[in-house]
């Protein structure tokens, strides 16, 4: 048995269609036909991903591997639209599937007010189809057209209210970024051309034990290791994508962009796709030990120097964003320490719990009239109880209570590390075992600064427009008093609650049951490929005893109980003893600016990228368009002419006689010459007289 | 005994004698015409005198040429030199200079 080649053609194409009719003929089919199409195109999606989950696992299909379409050739290398099909893409499937609808959803809700509905509902869709390219794509040509295609949706999303001028700083701030990772990328995908011969997954794969022992000479004298170029190159493309240290800078920004996006694909998908490509590659990956090192080093610079920032921030989107880049590092240590399931795993359980918290924050953010710092928030559990409630199971996940999906993904990644006799694994041990802290404050911190405490906004007296619920803040709330709201907040619709709650319920129970099988029962087959030497996570699965063992072990752990320090101290501080945060934030002054400041990547970007293109753009300009160019070329020639026609002119007296003496002088000129040279006609006649 | 040699000398005189009337003169047209009908005798002088040195007639045929078309010219620039003095109102070769660049 085996997949049907129109099921996955329909997967992909459905939200295309979607897109397109919303796109181009949203005047004609309104607001409802817009997300009608399109959230059945990626309903269709979901419930065929779902199906082709099911046959994989359950129903024994095989997996499916097959050109359907050459798009084009080039002497040898033929790039073809193909569909790789087995348990890791159908993972993705399924999640990317299913947090995309519910968004879909949840924007009905969201975005109900606003004028670029249709637009909205048409490039979240255009995501849905692109991610669902990159993900079942069977070569490395498809890969890159979904990378590219994922990063040109994320830009028009993040500039999505391209009236806002951070919006378009923010959107072209990571569109740059990208591009900087994307270099690598192709980099990596050129060097796997020129050693493997192919961009077939398949072929390349199965030629990658033939990297050993071959070099590339990239500098005079100094040979790398074939395989470890290939998987650094390939890497970066993933840190620009994944958003890790230093390419990290644009994802926080990208906050800017409608909070269903934020979720979908600035937290849940799009940014995994790094994850997911190197988990695909790692048959690559696993012949360099040089190349993991770098990545778990960067990962764990990511996982606990990131989640610090997250701490201080006020704005309740870009705490998630800095957890989101601290859960991506947790990922990409994974990655480093050959422990791919794993890192799949918990990209899969952080897509869920995730996507919670951003549609929460999103629900917050509505009751709130578009106000997003957490300064004006507080008390707001009695207002909302389902988003209360519900980012509390989020939140739950994401520090790693045990029972919740994200202790098992997450738990497994730390234990997993410590077994590690990578390079490098020490320094990460560390890094992931104080992110477990760091993760435990920044959240509590957040939760408690929103939904406990007092309320640290003012209602104004109710008038006319009672009931027309959240106005349109980016047009007509442009420039409200912080903190001063014209009605009471209160629970968001239907469609916003209803996909919270459908994600907590994955986010609470996926973990327990499938940490047993992903994780350690080698559910991706023959997907992903671990070196025998290095598999930390069958040592791992060595002392696992199933799902309810291994939380009650974890009640016990290191992790768990700094998770409890965190929450103790941030129940005193936030809730017993509110004075105390800034106390606290006083006593540890540089250290706050420090992390205030982001450790002055932005800055210093600024500076030298950003401010050096510039001046090298303006050196450029005035030195060689204006100066040599427009001065020099075209000015200069000009200028000689007119110079030397100046000059000239005067021997052009109008006189006959200067005329004709010009012309006996040239004739006598002429015959002397002759004459001197003693061959001329006339010379030989008059001489021979 | 008169040579070649001074029939061909006397060219060169009357040619040189007609472009000193060029240059020299810097009043009137009409002085220009007559140097240029000067120099075209002067090469007459050289066909005459070639021609009997190498004993070929063709060279006085050319002569012949050369006063019909001395004679046609002086009569067209006579009639130019009209015209202008009508336009202009002056024959002065100073005057004349809406050439200059």
């Amino acid at each position: 048995m085996s997949l049907s080649t129109s099921i996955l053609l329909t997967i992909a194409l459905a939200p295309l269609a979607g897109c397109l009719l919303a796109g181009f003929l949203g005047k004609f089919i309104g607001r409802a036909g817009a997300h009608g199409a399109t959230i059945l195109g990626v309903g269709i999606s979901c419930a065929l991903s779902f199906y082709v989950l099911y046959q994989l696992t359950l129903g024994g299909a095989e997996a499916y591997n097959q050109n359907i379409y050459t798009w084009f050739q080039i002497g040898n290398l033929n790039a073809s639209v193909g569909f790789l099909v087995d348990r890791l893409t159908a993972m993705m499937l399924v999640v990317v599937s299913f947090v995309s609808l519910l968004v879909h959803l949840y924007t009905i809700g969201y975005m109900a007010d606003d004028d670029g509905y249709t637009r909205f509902f048409s490039y979240i869709s255009l995501f849905t189809f692109s991610m669902f390219m990159l993900v079942m794509s069977n070569n490395f040509v498809q890969l890159f057209f979904g990378w590219e295609a994922v990063g040109l949706v994320s830009y028009l999303l993040i500039g999505f209210w391209y009236k806002r001028p951070t919006a378009i700083f923010a959107n072209l701030k990571a569109f740059l970024v990208n591009r900087v990772g994307d270099f690598g990328f192709l980099l990596g995908i050129a060097a796997v051309l020129y050693f493997l011969h192919t961009l077939d997954y398949a072929t390349a794969f199965g030629a990658a034990p033939g990297l050993l022992g071959r070099t590339l000479q990239i500098t005079a004298g100094t040979q790398w290791d074939a395989a470890t170029v290939i998987c650094i190159c390939l890497f970066v493309g993933a840190m620009g994508k994944s958003a890790q240290v230093p390419l990290h800078v644009w994802l926080p920004d990208s906050m800017e962009g409608p909070t269903p996006i934020s979720a979908l694909i600035h937290a849940a998908t799009m940014v995994t796709a790094g994850i997911f490509m190197v988990a695909r590659m790692s048959p690559l990956f696993e012949m360099s030990s040089t190349a993991l090192s770098f990545v778990l080093v960067i990962g764990a610079t990511t996982a606990l120097f990131t989640g610090l920032i997250g701490i201080v921030q006020n704005d309740i989107k870009r705490v998630i964003a800095y957890s989101t880049l601290s859960q991506l590092g947790y990922m990409t240590v994974a990655l480093g320490v050959s422990m791919y399931a794993g890192a799949v795993f918990h990209l899969m359980t952080h897509a869920f719990f995730k996507a919670l918290l951003f549609l929460g924050a999103g629900s917050v953010i509505i009751a709130m009239h578009h106000e997003q710092d957490m300064r004006y928030m507080g008390g707001l559990r009695k207002y909302m109880p389902i988003t209360w409630i519900t980012m509390w199971i989020g939140s739950l996940a994401l520090v790693a209570v045990p029972f919740t999906s994200g202790f098992y993904s997450k738990d497994a990644i730390i234990e997993a590390v410590g077994l590690s006799h990578r390079w490098g694994a020490h320094y990460a041990y560390f890094c992931v075992m104080a992110g477990a802290l760091v993760t435990g404050l920044y959240t509590f911190r957040q939760m408690y600064l929103t939904f406990h405490g007092e309320e640290r906004f003012t209602v104004l007296a109710q008038h006319g427009h009672g009931g027309h619920g959240h106005d349109d803040a980016h047009a007509d709330h442009g420039h409200h008093e912080p903190g001063v709201l014209a009605h009471a907040p209160k629970e968001s619709p239907w469609v916003v609650t209803v996909p919270l709650v459908l994600l907590a319920i994955p986010s609470l129970l996926v973990g327990f049951f499938s940490a047993g099988p992903v994780l350690f029962g080698n559910w991706f087959g023959s997907a992903i490929h671990v070196d025998p030497a290095d598999n930390v996570l069958g040592e791992l699965g060595q002392d696992f005893h199933g799902s309810l063992a291994m939380a009650l072990h974890g009640f016990t752990q290191l992790p768990f109980l700094l998770v409890l320090v965190a929450f103790v101290s941030c129940t005193y501080i936030y809730v017993f003893n509110p004075a105390m945060a800034g106390k606290i934030k006083r006593a540890l002054n540089p250290l706050w600016v420090v992390l205030d400041r982001k450790y002055w990547f932005d800055t210093v970007y600024f500076a030298v990228f950003a401010q050096g293109s510039v001046k090298l753009g303006r050196l450029l300009w005035q030195a060689g368009d204006k100066a040599a160019i427009d001065d020099v070329m075209v000015n200069g020639s000009v200028k000689l002419v007119h110079r030397i026609a100046t000059s000239v002119r005067r021997l052009q007296s109008g006189y006959l006689y200067h005329y004709a003496f010009a012309m006996i002088l040239g004739l006598i000129l002429l015959l002397g010459g002759y004459w001197l040279m003693g061959s001329g006609h006339m010379g030989s006649v008059l001489a021979g007289q | 005994m008169i040579s070649l040699a001074h029939y061909i000398v006397l060219g060169a005189v009357l040619f040189c004698i007609a472009v000193a009337g060029l240059f020299i003169n810097r009043k009137n047209v009409i002085v220009l015409l007559m140097s240029i009908e000067l120099m075209l005798l002067a090469v007459n002088m050289n066909f005459v005198a070639f021609s009997r040195f190498l004993g070929d007639v063709s060279g006085q045929v050319f002569v012949f040429f050369i006063l019909t078309v001395a004679a046609a010219e002086a009569a067209i620039g006579l009639a130019i030199l009209v015209l202008l003095f009508r336009n202009r109102s002056t024959i002065n070769i100073a005057d004349i200079d809406s050439m200059k660049g």
